[in-house]
């Protein structure tokens, strides 16, 4: 008997991942000028050539029929290629390759099995989005490419792109992006007034004593609560801090929380803050004292900053200093001693509050519903559909159909300025809704497949009056 | 140095003619009248009291020296005493014995202010016996023992009426024992010791207060200070029972200032023998010649001046340094209102924690007042109380620094202040807010105001944005009409101020309002219908409104919307003339003619 139909277990994975600049190598038989970046290495140079070429030929050939909108991503039977030009004549390309979306048919003539590609499951959204990121995420770290070029021309750029390329392009899971992802959201914690306030005061007064300091961040749960430098910074430091820095050292928090704490108790005074970024332990004589380098935009250019990134329990607070500036070790015992035992009791301070809330706002206002919300003002979004975002997985609750379902109606709602509202009966009996109002869209995936389309605007009516109950929603 | 003086005699003494060999001068310590008797009465008697009202001059006869001479209150009877064993009142009036009690004394003191007198009895006089007056009756209260700082053998008087003074101190009456130090005792200053003498109950050792040196003193109690005054070195002390001194044992204190003596004071030269060109003769501060009288009263008999002693605030604010400290010192103090607001002010200058513990301490005292001033309105809503006694509308100090006072003296002028960087701004308008929350008390708009202007002067709208996603600054219909006039150069604030209006769920209109000026008019129809305000809105405002879109098909919705409500309402689709419609009815027809109108139904 013939195999089967065989569906494996597919992920989509990076086909290739390319940096190029076409005014470095013009002339012909400097094509290899022009690549920068080139994601697997090990391809042989004259494909790298040809396939950095074709990319120029259709940015080019594209442009001529609309100047000022370059084409964004190209279709092709077995992939699709993505652009960004981030600066200037600087091409970013990627490449994924979805094999979710091959299927063998197995050929009863013997002839080799022909291969069906289901491209249009792949949103172009989602994965622009993920290669903007990625350079998002290079200039956090590295500055602009113009930055690199300014210093150290092409020597230099192509230097820092493997440096950072070669280890990010590992961490990229593609196969976990989706619609949080075009949103690129900040999670914000939940918090009362008091206890905010308290944070500001610990925030403005640490400012105050340790004056080097020129922004601070303060998290708590991974969840944002202040955010001292710009959004669009924050957006991306958020994103590194979240799914990087943190999973990387979510060894358990927890040890020691149930023993009280006594910081009124002079002398030294317990506390469990540590150094994420920096020194893994203070004692050590041989501790080093380097951060991360940042950058961050200023008014008319960007400013270099040293990371400082502090955490007690669940509490993370990120300190910028400037870095012209040497840290000592000096520096970091001082900051340690004040910072540690102000930020151990916030921590457990807003635990405390959190928990109050909770069982003030009772279960009956948790979430029964699968939603994705998202409020391009102040960057919020909240999913109850992702039960877990790490490094390497993000676990999402809901079928991929669904999701993609999410996703198209987030490409309608693009195109047009107008509050919408769609709703889908998807094939699997769930009932998608999609509400735009202002700026700030709402994905709702009710499972009740009796449901009328009265019922379901109802349920999304009463679901908006309990959620969303202090924002202006229109109806 | 001249600004370190924190006590002061007061500007206007009560001047009298100095004691002389034909001039004796007596003092009634009740009605605070100084008697000047001249040649014992035959030359004239001329009594000055603490305002001119109460000063009389008459003559009586001469017969004999003068011992002690006093009026009843108000004036009306004349007590004057010539031996040790008789008392004449020039008016006859007859005198009845109401009570009697027979007991041994050395001496005795009396506060006329509590109309409490105190015995001393026993040999070493050390055990005092307390009685009340109160309306005609006098009653015994329990006696107790004043701590000798040694027991002297054989026993013999060791308490002496100069060292024992009665005064009410924070509303309570105090007995204050001045302890000499003593060389077999092992005390190596003098301090002096305070019973707290209650109406009822027994009188308990409450305080000590520590004196670091020895020597002659004097006391007066001022602004609820005791002032000890220390005659060798020229210095007075103050010091505050409330104040709690953490590295002391309980109810021991220190000083609250350093010594220092009191402001110089000049005599002024008057009468017709003046000279103008002459300047005031500086006077002898701490004389031997000075009586000190209870509370605040200082007599220099021999230069004819009676003064009340002073506290002046100004000097201590740079006499003590920590700030929160200062603040329970000087909020406790009477006239402190514009002396604490620049202390406030100063704070502003120094560093954050400071900041936020003097505003802590503030709004402290601040919160008791309004949650006093609370429970007094409600005590008047519900009625007077049965039984007891009503309840007494809560005195507002000056103490009570409310956010008025903090906006016009501190925050406005602090926040136009040049060379003060933003950062610092922002984080001491936070810090206040922070205390004003940590204390429950509403904050007021006019804060928030100041808070958002600062931040969008120095262009931080992120930051306010962060605030407002965090309800820090509390939602109000100012504060959101505040951030709609921010929308051109922050768009955001258009929601922001959205969200806040539909929060307070009072401001429908003015959502409508907003949506309208936006052109989103199916947007506030839809939103006027789902909060139920569809049947009493103004056709004519949404007309308007659409027809200025220009949009046809928008305005034939929105106005066959508003014919099927008139249907509903009032039978007929057609408009009142009081709706002023007419023209976009006549708009309408033309556009799309006469049948599109809807026709009154006939169900």
């Amino acid at each position: 008997m013939a195999s089967g139909m065989q569906e494996k277990q597919y992920t989509p994975s990076l086909l290739s991942f390319f940096i190029y600049n076409p005014t470095f190598g013009p002339r012909e038989g400097e094509e290899e000028k022009k690549i920068l970046f080139y994601h697997p290495s090990e391809v042989e140079k004259n494909e790298k050539i040809r396939n950095v070429g074709l990319c120029e030929a259709i940015v080019q050939f594209t442009r001529t029929f609309c100047p000022t909108k370059p084409a964004k991503s190209l279709h092709t039977q077995k992939n699709r290629q993505f652009f960004f030009e981030p600066e200037d004549n600087f091409w970013i390309v990627m490449v994924p390759w979805f094999e979710t979306q091959c299927i063998e048919k197995p050929n009863k003539d013997g002839k080799p099995p022909t291969i069906e590609y289901q491209e249009e499951e792949i949103l172009d959204t989602v994965y622009g989005a993920v290669v903007r990121q990625c350079y998002s995420m290079y200039k956090l770290f590295n500055g602009t490419f113009g930055r690199a070029m300014e210093a150290g021309g092409v020597e230099l750029l192509t230097q820092k792109l493997e440096k950072f390329f070669y280890r990010y392009l590992q961490t990229l899971h593609l196969q976990s992006c989706d619609l949080l992802d075009v949103f690129g959201g900040i999670s914000f914690f939940p918090l009362d007034k008091m206890t905010y306030l308290k944070i500001q005061s610990f925030v403005n007064k640490v400012e105050e004593s340790l004056s080097l300091i020129k922004y601070t961040a303060f998290l708590y749960n991974d969840q944002l609560i202040w955010s001292g430098l710009e959004q669009d910074d924050m957006r991306i430091l958020y994103k590194y801090l979240t799914t990087s820095l943190f999973p990387r050292h979510s060894e358990p928090e927890l040890a020691g929380r149930d023993s009280p704490l006594r910081p009124e108790v002079a002398g030294n005074l317990l506390h469990y803050g540590r150094f994420l970024t920096g020194p893994t332990n203070l004692k050590d004589p041989e501790a080093k004292f380097r951060f991360p380098k940042i950058f961050v935009s200023t008014g008319d250019g960007y400013e270099e900053l040293h990371l400082i990134v502090y955490k007690a329990m669940s509490a993370a607070a990120c300190f910028m200093i400037s870095a012209s500036v040497e840290l000592t070790r000096e520096f970091c015992e001082q900051l340690d001693g004040l910072v540690g035992p102000q930020l151990t009791l916030l921590a457990s301070d807003i635990c405390e509050q959190f928990t109050i809330n909770r069982r003030i706002s009772g279960p009956e206002k948790e979430p029964q519903f699968k939603f994705i919300y998202f409020n391009h003002m102040n960057l919020a979004e909240k999913s109850t559909i992702h039960m877990r975002k790490t490094a390497s997985v993000c676990l999402t609750s809901v079928h991929p159909d669904l999701m993609k379902i999410l996703g198209d109606i987030n490409c309608d709602f693009a195109r047009v300025d107008e509050d919408e509202e769609i709703i889908v009966k998807a094939m699997t009996d769930y009932w998608v809704v999609g509400k735009k109002s202002d700026q700030r869209e709402l994905y709702v995936i009710l499972n009740q497949k009796n449901a009328n389309l009265i019922e379901v605007n109802e349920e999304v009516k009463r679901l908006c009056a309990t959620q969303f109950n202090n924002i202006f929603f229109l109806d | 140095m001249s600004e370190e003086h924190y006590l002061e005699l007061c500007e206007n003494p009560v001047q009298f003619e100095h004691a002389s060999s034909v001039n004796n001068v007596f003092f009634d310590e009740a009605n605070k009248q100084v008697f000047a008797v001249r040649s014992g009465g035959a030359t004239g008697v001329v009594v000055k009291g603490p305002d001119d009202k109460s000063s009389v001059a008459f003559r009586m006869d001469d017969k004999g020296e003068v011992k002690c001479i006093k009026f009843s209150i108000g004036n009306k009877i004349l007590a004057v005493q010539r031996t040790s064993k008789s008392v004449v009142f020039p008016d006859k009036r007859s005198l009845k014995l109401l009570k009697s009690q027979s007991i041994n004394v050395n001496w005795y003191q009396y506060c006329p202010e509590t109309a409490v007198i105190l015995l001393s009895t026993t040999v070493q006089g050390n055990i005092l016996q307390p009685f009340a007056f109160r309306s005609g009756t006098m009653s015994k209260m329990s006696k107790f023992e004043i701590e000798l700082p040694v027991v002297p053998k054989p026993a013999k008087l060791s308490l002496s009426e100069r060292d024992i003074a009665m005064a009410t101190i924070y509303g309570q009456l105090h007995v204050m024992y001045l302890k000499h130090h003593s060389r077999t005792a092992n005390s190596t200053s003098a301090e002096v010791v305070l019973y707290h003498l209650p109406r009822e109950g027994a009188c308990k050792k409450s305080h000590v207060l520590k004196l670091n040196t020895t020597g002659k003193f004097a006391l007066n109690i001022v602004d609820n200070l005791v002032v000890v005054h220390h005659q060798s070195s020229q210095t007075s002390l103050i010091f505050d029972i409330k104040l709690k001194e953490p590295d002391c044992a309980v109810n021991t204190h220190q000083p609250v200032l350093p010594a220092r003596s009191i402001h110089p004071y000049r005599i002024p030269l008057s009468g017709p023998a003046v000279v103008p060109s002459q300047p005031p003769v500086p006077c002898q501060l701490y004389s031997s010649s000075w009586s000190v009288f209870q509370p605040d009263i200082i007599i220099s008999a021999s230069e004819g001046y009676l003064w009340y002693l002073q506290v002046k605030l100004p000097p201590t604010v740079n006499l003590l340094q920590d700030k929160g400290k200062l603040m329970d010192f000087l909020l406790r103090r009477r006239d402190c209102k514009m002396v604490i607001l620049s202390v406030c002010s100063q704070s502003t200058r120094g560093v954050l924690p400071v900041v936020a513990t003097v505003f802590d301490k503030l709004n402290q005292v601040y919160k008791e007042y309004l949650e006093a001033e609370q429970s007094y309105t409600v005590a008047m809503e519900s009625g007077p109380s049965r039984g007891s006694a009503a309840q007494k509308r809560p005195v507002r100090t000056q103490a009570v620094i409310d956010q008025s006072d903090m906006y016009t003296h501190v925050l406005s002028s602090f926040t136009e202040r040049k060379g003060v960087s933003h950062k610092f701004i922002i984080a001491v308008l936070m810090e206040y807010i922070r205390s004003l929350n940590q204390f429950q008390i509403t904050v007021q708009h006019y804060l928030y105001e100041l808070v958002i202007k600062t931040l969008v002067q120095h262009n931080l709208f992120y930051m306010l944005h962060q605030f407002l996603q965090y309800h820090v600054l509390s939602d109000s219909k100012p504060l959101a009409c505040l951030l709609l006039s921010l929308e051109s150069t922050y768009p955001p604030a258009h929601q922001l101020s959205l969200d806040m209006l539909k929060r307070l769920s009072t401001a429908n209109d003015e959502i409508v309002e907003v949506l309208l000026s936006k052109q989103q008019v199916l947007g506030a129809l839809r939103f006027i219908r789902s909060v139920g305000g569809h049947d009493n809105v103004s056709a004519r405002k949404f007309l308007d409104a659409a027809r200025q879109t220009g949009d046809q098909m928008l305005f034939y919705t929105v106005f066959r919307s508003f014919q099927q409500r008139n249907q509903r309402l009032r039978g007929s689709p057609g408009f009142n003339p009081g709706e002023h419609c007419e023209e976009h009815v006549v708009h309408f027809k033309q556009l799309f003619g006469e049948q599109a109108l809807m026709k009154p139904s006939t169900v």
